[in-house]
């Protein structure tokens, strides 16, 4: 499965991950502070300068990342653009688009392990409330592990539908994903249980 | 324990699933995808608590840098772009739908229906709609007026969702443990 860890190097890579988490929240609630385009297009711009320094490859993941932002900068754009205000529709859009991008930055430059261990830390108080964090990363792994499977089971019942079927499956696909996904539940829980469970 | 752990990694699983189905596009242009349906099914199949926890569950693997959003979308900087509302309401949904379906005794189709209704639409608005208005600098009117082309298709969900809980019901007796 493919994570959002950029595999090219960079300095942040070295980091460890408390330290950006805590960093990435400070810049945020700064940026949300921000009132004026002009301080945030210069952090926008420090931004960018960034990721260009660390290469094409990386500026490119980060650009596809923040992609699926343009049809709020679209909509956001018109209607400041129809109510002659851009002052303030740059402020916004500015601060989306920095927001978002330092967020990916950490997301990108963060292995999958450093996370889950970040995740483990960050969820330790609730074991005084019985989550054991061994459980916490079991359930993370099962669902690593199972999401293909469910992928593909979902896919060939797609196939058998229109094997027999001009029509598209569309929602008919619903009950059997959801039964595939209970029956493997119950495997998955016999398993555990055989192999001496939870703990 | 066993048998709770499973339900919640798989039914997360399940949402990730949900989320790479074809997106039915609306006219207007409006692209609905079966993830909130998911979020829903969390609910109304696995109960309150344990749907809640599934739908966290899944949160947390976005948060830690898996493209499981619909769209393929992930990582931290959905957390802080315009759809982090819905995000933060997609547990609260699961679990008001859940609830609804666990303490209402009406027919289950009904009693799914309500609860995907009331946490779906009702509650999940009720946290995308500020979220929208807080990243996107314009009011609550304004950001209600933003989620409104979605009405329609999450109506056809809360259908399907109540749909697919019955079948459930009726294929697996045993399995729905929201009212087992």
């Amino acid at each position: 499965m493919l994570t959002l860890t950029s595999p090219v190097e960079t300095a942040l890579h070295r980091l460890p991950a408390g330290p950006k988490l805590l960093a990435l929240c400070a810049v945020t609630v700064l940026l949300f502070r921000l009132d004026h385009p002009l301080p945030l297009a210069a952090s926008l711009a420090a931004l960018a300068a960034f990721h260009l320094t660390q290469g094409r490859a990386f500026a490119a993941h980060a650009l596809r990342l923040i992609g699926p932002l343009w049809p709020f900068v679209l909509v956001v754009g018109l209607w400041h653009l129809w109510l002659q205000d851009m002052a303030a529709g740059t402020t916004i859009l500015l601060r989306l688009i920095t927001a978002v991008a330092a967020a990916n930055l950490v997301t990108m430059t963060t292995r999958l392990s450093d996370m889950i261990a970040a995740l483990e830390t960050l969820a330790s108080p609730l074991g005084r409330l019985g989550l054991n964090p061994r459980t916490l990363s079991l359930a993370v792994a099962l669902v690593i592990r199972f999401f293909p499977v469910l992928t593909d089971r979902t896919s060939q019942l797609a196939e058998a539908f229109r094997a027999r079927s001009p029509r598209r499956p569309g929602h008919r696909i619903l009950v059997p994903a959801a039964l595939a996904a209970l029956d493997d539940a119950d495997h998955v829980a016999e398993a555990l249980r055989a192999r001496g469970g939870t703990g | 324990m066993e048998r709770n752990l499973a339900h919640i990694a798989l039914f997360a699983a399940l949402i990730a699933v949900l989320g790479f189905v074809p997106a039915v596009t609306l006219p207007f242009g409006v692209p609905i995808s079966a993830q909130s349906l998911g979020i829903m099914l969390c609910g109304t199949v696995l109960g309150a608590k344990r749907g809640a926890l599934a739908v966290l569950l899944f949160l947390a693997l976005v948060a830690i840098g898996l493209p499981l959003l619909s769209g393929g979308r992930g990582g931290l900087g959905v957390f802080v772009g315009p759809s982090a509302g819905f995000l933060i309401g997609f547990p609260v949904t699961a679990f008001v739908a859940g609830l609804i379906v666990e303490r209402w005794k009406a027919p289950l189709a009904i009693a799914a229906f309500a609860g995907s209704v009331i946490g779906g639409i009702l509650v999940l608005y009720a946290f995308g709609i500020p979220g929208m208005a807080l990243t996107l600098g314009k009011t609550l009117p304004e950001a209600t007026l933003l989620a409104l082309p979605f009405l329609p298709g999450d109506l056809i969900k809360c259908a399907l969702a109540a749909l697919v809980t019955r079948s459930i019901a009726q294929m697996r007796p045993g399995a729905l443990l929201s009212r087992g």
